[in-house]
């Protein structure tokens, strides 16, 4: 059982886990630790849970990385990255832990701070200690509680007030053991007041083990910052994949967020953002394209604490075969929150009859003054538009695709980096193609749909 | 102008109750508390066969492994289930089957209710059953419905009268094992009404019954039983009001409706409970399990609900879609304030093909009262080509409220549609200044917006109720109705 395996982990790494850190740290984290043995591993009782069924997974073994691999790892030669196309500064995350060939961690000449958090917490311990764990509620969610006790470390990104970063950052996270593993890295962004970040945060697996990542990134963005965030994922069928993340707004300030998801085993993303001051926006976006016995479960939370602050969220999913669905979407406006507007859409095609779908929004509203609104549809493809495509004499599979495309295309259309944005509408359209396993540079192991002579070096013609 | 329209949404949410009278009708009760005693004294009282009494204690024993809900979002105070009187009934006489015969206090009780039996009779030519205090008192029309063969009356003659079709309908639909609300009404149910209408027959007039909690203390437990056979029709009508009390009583009913092929049935409710006063102190507690079984082909059940009452409601009325090209409907209007809490919705369940579903459900949140919707959409996978739509919307007077929306959404099948919308908003000063405009008062502006936000489901209640149900609408808005 994994939980005894963290019992015992926990017990016996104590050097690294608490004592590395500073007190008021390892306050946190020895807190964190009593909340997640008082709260357990979640499971379908609870509310949130009652459709990812986690207790197959957790009762197989996985391992820990409790110290970054020495092995000397050529990333080339490992992974080629899919957006090569893409100009990023780009950080590499090897089994939980920042990888760099030169600096852990490394100050720009902006005063932009990139690198490792567990460096930061030595570096930066002020910016650090102000931040870490403030925006997560280690009492209530047993995960989060899991991955604070646990951090050690992950992505540090310190971006002063008034600065623009022109190119987006690039965050891999690469899982790759010759044995089952669990990772846990913990991210920390801290946006400073007029400044803008992009991130685009891409999770992969090279092993062909069982795995389990349970990572929480916590975002602090200051007044009039903006953060895009782009998160694609697209991993093999063994994985297993907890992302939260927890969003802070301050005022006049946004936050993008956009959840691309291709494949995967079991995918959980849950997304916790609190809109803290006047004006504050959210606009919170996800596609996921599911087929096989693929489980993905979207929990999106917004809490509007401010008066005037607008959040919006559209999800939409296309759940093909055998897979499953899930998404839970909550808008909670406080009594003081007046003036809001809110507004949330999930829209999900169901292609067989095997597959099927959970959707709860949820509004919960204590204010008057609001502009509230959710809508969900579960349905097919509208047979009036098949009928115009048939009878302009598109065969029937080519309609399909066209009408499904179309149908993503609403998410892909909102992303602004060009290059990402033509990435991944090739990468849909092949996905929806039942291709994607043969797509150019694919590095995923998920071959057993494709020969290898399938595998050549394809550019697609503009 | 936003001081005024404040100003009256503040005196909507200040009126009394109308309806809290105390009634001297000599009542027999037992003594407070549950226990297997006293499950066996109300079945002995009642003179039930053995299969009654059986039934009632596998239900008593199963409440005992139970816990109460706590997943709605609703604060409930703890409830002493040893500090409620399970069976009050006015103290009988000879047995009535004329009105004239009845004791004067109780057709007083019903003449202030606003349902006169007497009018209603002549006028209306509506058939009510009266259950007050658990014991239905009175079932007029009895002899004209027998005509047709239609069977109405109170839950305890069926049982003696009709054992076969309470045999093999009791619990058909909701069983003691669905929920601990359920369970205990099971094993503590005093009265309530059966209907049975035969294949093909229309039921020619408007069935209703009329709950009324009377004594101290006591907590209502009835359970209604309708039987649709084969291609028959009938409309069944609920209204509900309890005394003013400073003490909470509890009110925790079954409805139960087996629709047979192509079978109708229509279910309105409107729902009037002493809600309690302003701070919050007394009132019903409503915790109510009603749910339909549309059995056959092309069946149909139909639930409409107006609820304006109860300090808390907990109440799903649920449709079970077995039979192939069935259709559940559900309209609902609730409205809370100033300590009320509703959680409240449907469930609509599609088993069978081509099966249907709409729920339109309307809240409205005044004070500081908190109004949740609550649905399940769930398409199983054989329910192919199944469609639902779903709407609802609150609507927030004042800034003190809540307006919840909770729905689930489970589909498993690729050929089944589902939609679902809601919006939550107030009044909004474009609509007010449109009608001030025309020269419409503010306080007759929101009566109106009131009213016509709610038609659509006070249009889908027969005639004499909608009447009733916009009455008690306007009771709210009475101060700004002039």
């Amino acid at each position: 059982m994994l939980k005894d395996k963290i019992y015992e982990d926990f017990n016996l790494n104590r050097n690294v886990l608490l004592d590395n850190f500073s007190e008021p740290i390892r306050q946190l984290k020895h807190k964190a630790f009593e909340s997640f043995v008082k709260l357990g591993f979640p499971h379908i009782k609870l509310e949130n849970w009652r459709h990812t069924n986690l207790k197959n997974i957790i009762e197989n073994d996985y391992k820990h990385c409790f110290s970054p691999s020495d092995k000397d790892v050529d990333i080339e030669q490992l992974f080629q990255c899919e957006l090569p196309e893409m100009d990023t500064y780009t950080v590499i995350q090897y089994n939980g832990w920042f990888m760099s060939r030169n600096n852990d961690i490394s100050l720009m000449d902006n005063g932009v701070i990139i690198g490792s958090l567990n460096k930061a917490f030595k570096e930066y311990p002020e910016i650090v200690e102000k931040h870490f764990g403030k925006y997560t509620a280690v009492e209530k969610r047993s995960l989060e509680a899991l991955n604070t006790a646990f951090a050690q470390d992950g992505i540090f990104i310190f971006v002063p007030d008034n600065v623009k970063l022109e190119k987006p950052i690039q965050i891999i996270n690469i899982l790759d053991a010759d044995t089952n593993l669990i990772t846990q890295p913990r991210n920390l962004f801290i946006i400073g007041k007029n400044s803008e970040l992009t991130l685009v945060h891409c999770d992969h697996s090279i092993l062909h083990r069982q795995s389990l990542i349970n990572s929480l990134s916590e975002i602090f963005i200051d007044e009039n910052g903006f953060v895009d965030h782009y998160k694609m994922q697209n991993k093999d069928a063994e994985s297993t994949l907890i992302t939260t993340i927890n969003v802070h707004v301050e005022s006049n300030a946004r936050i993008s967020t956009n959840a691309l998801i291709l494949n995967g085993g079991v995918i959980r993303n849950n997304v916790n953002v609190k809109l803290n001051g006047k004006n504050a926006q959210a606009d919170l976006k996800g596609l996921y394209l599911v087929d096989r016995k693929q489980h993905v479960d979207n929990q999106v939370f917004i809490h509007h604490a401010s008066s005037h602050c607008y959040s919006k969220q559209l999800y939409k999913g296309i759940i093909d075969d055998d897979a499953r669905a899930v998404f839970n979407g909550r808008i909670l406006v406080d009594k003081d929150a007046q003036k809001t507007d809110a507004y949330q859409t999930n829209k999900n095609i169901l292609l067989t009859d095997n597959a099927s779908v959970h959707s709860q929004p949820q509004l919960e509203i204590y204010a008057d003054d609001v502009k509230c609104s959710h809508g969900s549809t579960v349905g097919q493809l509208d047979p009036n538009a098949m009928f115009y495509l048939r009878s302009r004499g598109i065969c029937e599979h080519s309609s399909r695709m066209l009408l499904m495309y179309a149908f993503a295309s609403e998410v892909v259309d909102t992303i602004t980096i060009e290059a990402l944005k033509y990435r991944l509408d090739t990468m849909v359209s092949k996905r929806l193609k039942g291709e994607l396993s043969i797509c150019d540079q694919c590095v995923l192991h998920c071959s057993e749909k494709a020969p290898d002579f399938l595998k050549m070096d394809f550019k697609p013609i503009v | 102008m936003q001081d005024n329209t404040d100003k009256i949404l503040n005196d909507v949410t200040q009126n009394d109750y109308k309806y809290g009278f105390v009634t001297n009708v000599e009542t027999e009760i037992i003594p407070k508390g549950l226990s297997e005693e006293v499950v066996r004294l109300i079945s002995e009282k009642k003179g039930e066969p053995e299969f009654m009494l059986d039934f009632r204690l596998k239900a008593y024993r199963h409440w005992l492994t139970l816990k109460e809900p706590e997943w709605a979002h609703l604060s409930i105070p703890e409830i002493n289930y040893q500090d409620v009187i399970y069976y009050a009934a006015p103290k009988k006489k000879a047995k009535i089957d004329s009105l004239d015969k009845a004791d004067p206090e109780l057709l007083e009780t019903f003449a202030k209710l606003g349902i006169p039996l007497e009018e209603q009779k002549i006028l209306t030519g509506v058939a009510v059953d009266a259950v007050m205090d658990s014991v239905s008192v009175a079932t007029t029309f009895k002899s004209t419905l027998a005509e047709k063969g239609i069977i109405f009356c109170s839950f305890s003659e069926a049982v003696k009268e009709y054992p076969d079709l309470i045999k093999k309908y009791l619990g058909s639909v909701v069983p003691y094992t669905d929920n601990f609300f359920a369970a205990l009404n099971s094993a503590v149910f005093s009265d309530g009404s059966f209907c049975y209408i035969p294949k093909g027959v229309r039921c020619p007039i408007e069935l209703s019954t009329y709950f009324r909690i009377n004594a101290a203390n006591t907590g209502q437990f009835e359970r209604t039983l309708i039987v649709a056979d084969e291609g028959s029709y009938v409309s069944y009508m609920e209204g509900c009001t309890a005394p003013q009390r400073d003490e909470n009583q509890l009110h925790a009913a079954i409805v139960e409706i087996v629709a047979m092929d192509h079978a109708e049935v229509k279910y309105s409710t409107v729902q009037n409970w002493y809600p309690g006063n302003k701070e919050g102190k007394g009132g019903i507690y409503n915790f109510v399990t009603k749910r339909g079984l549309c059995k056959g082909f092309r069946s149909k059940i139909s639930w409409t609900q107006v609820e304006t009452g109860s300090a808390i409601t907990w109440k799903y009325p649920s449709c079970l879609l077995m039979g192939d090209e069935s259709i559940g409907e559900f309209y609902s209007v609730a409205v809370t304030n100033n300590m009320q809490q509703a959680d409240t919705g449907s469930k609509m369940i599609h088993i069978g093909k081509n099966t249907k579903s709409t729920i339109i459900s309307k809240g409205i949140s005044a004070g500081k009262s908190q109004n949740s919707y609550r649905g399940m959409v769930k398409m199983t996978k054989r329910a192919v080509n199944s469609r639902n739509f779903t709407q609802c919307d609150s609507l927030l007077l004042g800034d003190k409220c809540g307006a919840h929306t909770f729905p689930y959404i489970d589909v498993n099948n690729k050929s089944s549609i589902v939609e679902h919308e809601a919006t939550t908003s107030k009044i909004s000063e474009d609509q007010l200044f449109y009608c001030n405009q025309r020269g419409i008062d503010t306080e007759q502006s929101i009566a109106l917006i009131v009213n016509g936000y709610a038609k659509e489901v006070l249009n889908k209640l027969p005639m004499e109720f909608a009447v009733e149900a916009q009455k008690l609408l306007s009771i709210s808005l009475e101060n700004s109705v002039g």
